[in-house]
């Protein structure tokens, strides 16, 4: 079986510091794969690099082994990548609903002639997306919210909603970046049974988090990322035993 | 009924419609007249330009430019070469509309505000090459431009006409054709906005970041609606051309660029109905401050300032959210 995402020797200077050096792993599909590691440590320049945000200065990402290289982000989405932001990226001049319903336009296709006119077949694409994107935001716990302006939203329904958007596009693995900062344990927990759905409908999710209990308690695999390079990787039982991440992270 | 109509997503463009078949009943004389029209056909230019600006989030200082081009092209085609009206406007906004994809696609991959400084710079360039080429344009003196005219039928601000029996003037004439262009254009950016087409352009203004991961391509559609604006501006200049009868480069003028961002800014970024009333407000304001004309650029800048900082949301949103807010204290303070 081949690897759904696979790093090789993945390295991300600016200027003089190496925010992720000589990074390599793979994520196979189905699997909830998280990255954890200190302030600092690349995690998120790791999802950038992933995501197409970032181009690598060294190293190569591939992704249902086709490299990434070349592809701009709206590519990888096309390709069935899709993630959230540790700095929530909302479409603040939006409803919420409309944010989720962003998140499906790879799937609405229409002319700049059936737009213009708003014909029929645009009307039905429409109602239907809606449809979707409000069951989304009933699958994520913020349903409550259909037509408020993102603007107008808590912290905890926005990271849901952000959440609702990547599902929206359908996507093959997921990125989530700090889903849980910010959250108060009952939004934890929640977020914990989301992820779990997410995972268990067979979309492949990796997890930038802090929150060591949720990590441990839904990953399949770990990455522990130190200054940028790679300390442990395994099941959450090899990472837990892994002297030098008890040494450096854990705290023993 | 009353209710369902007040939510439905077309009830600006009714109200806007009942408003431009009562409002003849307040205009006295073909003066009224032509400023009503000129108005309505600059409020469908700022309504494309609102689409780049207040949706897209990307400024154009050059959109004069497209809109003097417009009306240069239809001059020159009706007037020296004797095209009919239609396929000069049709031809002039497919070259606008190449123009501005042209401009765009190289910059508009860019984030921030090149735009801004390439249309300036675009704008300018239009202007100065309609000052100079006087053979082709008649240079800084203007030209004459023939009524519009389909198959023969000559539309004249200074004919007849009868309209389903009741004999009206030209410039009525041209009043009821210039608010059915408004209508039409109002009606395809209503449509444009509440698409995935739409949502996508509000995504790039909203977080271009965002926007990407989900799929869209922003520099296509950054570039799309700058060509669709730039198009918007050709196709009501060529009408422009044709209803003043007459052109000067001032049609391509910075000021007259300033002018647009200026009502854009004003009625409201991102409000098809509130960019209208800016283009009404500031179209009339010279009527009112007529012994003030030397202090017209400064009355525009500091218009522009004070929207900006007290009501940077515009005029129509800042007056809507004014009185829902009143009705429901009231709504409040009967329950």
């Amino acid at each position: 079986m081949t690897a759904l995402v696979e790093v090789k020797g993945l390295d991300k200077a600016f200027g003089g510091v190496h925010a992720v050096e000589g990074v390599s792993f793979s994520v196979e599909a189905g699997q909830v794969y998280s990255v954890i590691g200190p302030n600092g440590a690349g995690k998120t320049t790791l999802f950038n690099l992933i995501t197409g945000l970032y181009t690598p200065t060294k190293g190569e990402i591939l992704l249902n082994g086709e490299s990434t290289a070349k592809l701009e982000p709206n590519e990888l989405a096309e390709r069935g990548m899709c993630r959230t932001f540790q700095q929530m990226q909302i479409c603040m001049n939006m409803t919420a609903i409309e944010n989720v319903m962003l998140g499906r336009h790879l799937q609405l296709k229409s002319s700049l002639f059936t737009t213009l006119f708003r014909l029929p077949s645009l009307r039905r694409n429409e109602a239907a997306a809606r449809k979707r994107a409000a069951e989304l935001m009933e699958y994520v716990g913020c349903g409550e919210y259909l037509d408020t302006e993102a603007s107008a939203m808590s912290y905890g329904a926005l990271k849901r909603l952000e959440i609702a958007r990547a599902l929206a596009a359908e996507p093959k693995v997921i990125l989530l970046d700090e889903p849980a900062a910010g959250l108060n344990a009952v939004e934890t927990a929640a977020l914990e049974d989301l992820i779990r759905k997410i995972a268990d409908q067979g979309t492949t999710v990796m997890l930038v988090e802090h929150d060591m209990k949720l990590v441990m308690g839904i990953s399949d695999r770990l990455l522990v990322l130190n200054y940028g390079r790679v300390l442990a990787e395994g099941t959450p039982e090899e990472i837990r035993q892994n002297p030098d991440v008890i040494a450096a992270y854990l705290g023993g | 009924m009353l209710n369902t109509f007040m939510q439905s997503r077309l009830r600006g463009l009714v109200v806007l419609a009942l408003i431009l078949i009562i409002l003849p009943a307040f205009l006295g004389n073909p003066f009224h007249y032509e400023l009503v029209t000129q108005m309505a056909i600059i409020a469908a230019t700022v309504v494309g330009l609102n689409l780049l600006v207040g949706f897209a989030g990307q400024i154009s200082l050059g959109h004069a430019g497209f809109f003097g081009l417009g009306a240069y092209f239809t001059g020159i085609a009706t007037g020296t070469y004797g095209w009919s009206s239609v396929p000069a406007l049709v031809v002039g906004a497919i070259v606008v509309g190449f123009i501005a994809w042209i401009v765009g696609r190289p910059i508009l991959r860019l984030k921030g505000h090149y735009l801004s400084m390439a249309t300036l710079a675009v704008g300018f360039i239009i202007a100065i090459i309609l000052n100079n080429e006087r053979a082709l344009t008649g240079g800084p003196d203007g030209m004459p431009v023939p009524a519009f005219e389909v198959f023969g039928w000559q539309l004249s601000a200074f004919g007849s006409y009868s309209l389903f029996g009741i004999e009206i003037e030209g410039f009525q004439a041209w009043y009821i054709f210039a608010s059915a262009v408004l209508l039409v254009a109002v009606w395809f950016a209503l449509n444009l906005i509440e698409s995935p087409i739409g949502r996508a352009l509000r995504s790039v203004h909203g977080s271009e970041v965002a926007a990407s991961v989900v799929g869209v391509n922003t520099a296509k559609y950054k570039s799309l609606v700058f060509v669709i604006s730039a198009i918007y501006a050709s196709l009501m200049g060529s009408l422009y051309a044709h209803f003043q009868g007459f052109i000067t480069p001032a049609v391509a003028s910075f000021e007259f660029s300033i002018l647009f961002i200026t009502m854009v800014v004003l009625g409201g970024m991102g409000s098809t109905f509130g960019v209208i009333l800016g283009a009404v407000v500031l179209k009339l304001l010279p009527q009112v401050l007529a012994d003030f004309q030397e202090l017209e650029h400064v009355m525009f800048g500091l218009i522009l300032m004070l929207t900006m900082i007290f009501m940077p949301k515009g005029l129509l949103p800042t007056l809507t959210a004014f009185v829902s807010k009143r009705m429901r204290k009231k709504a409040g303070g009967e329950a």
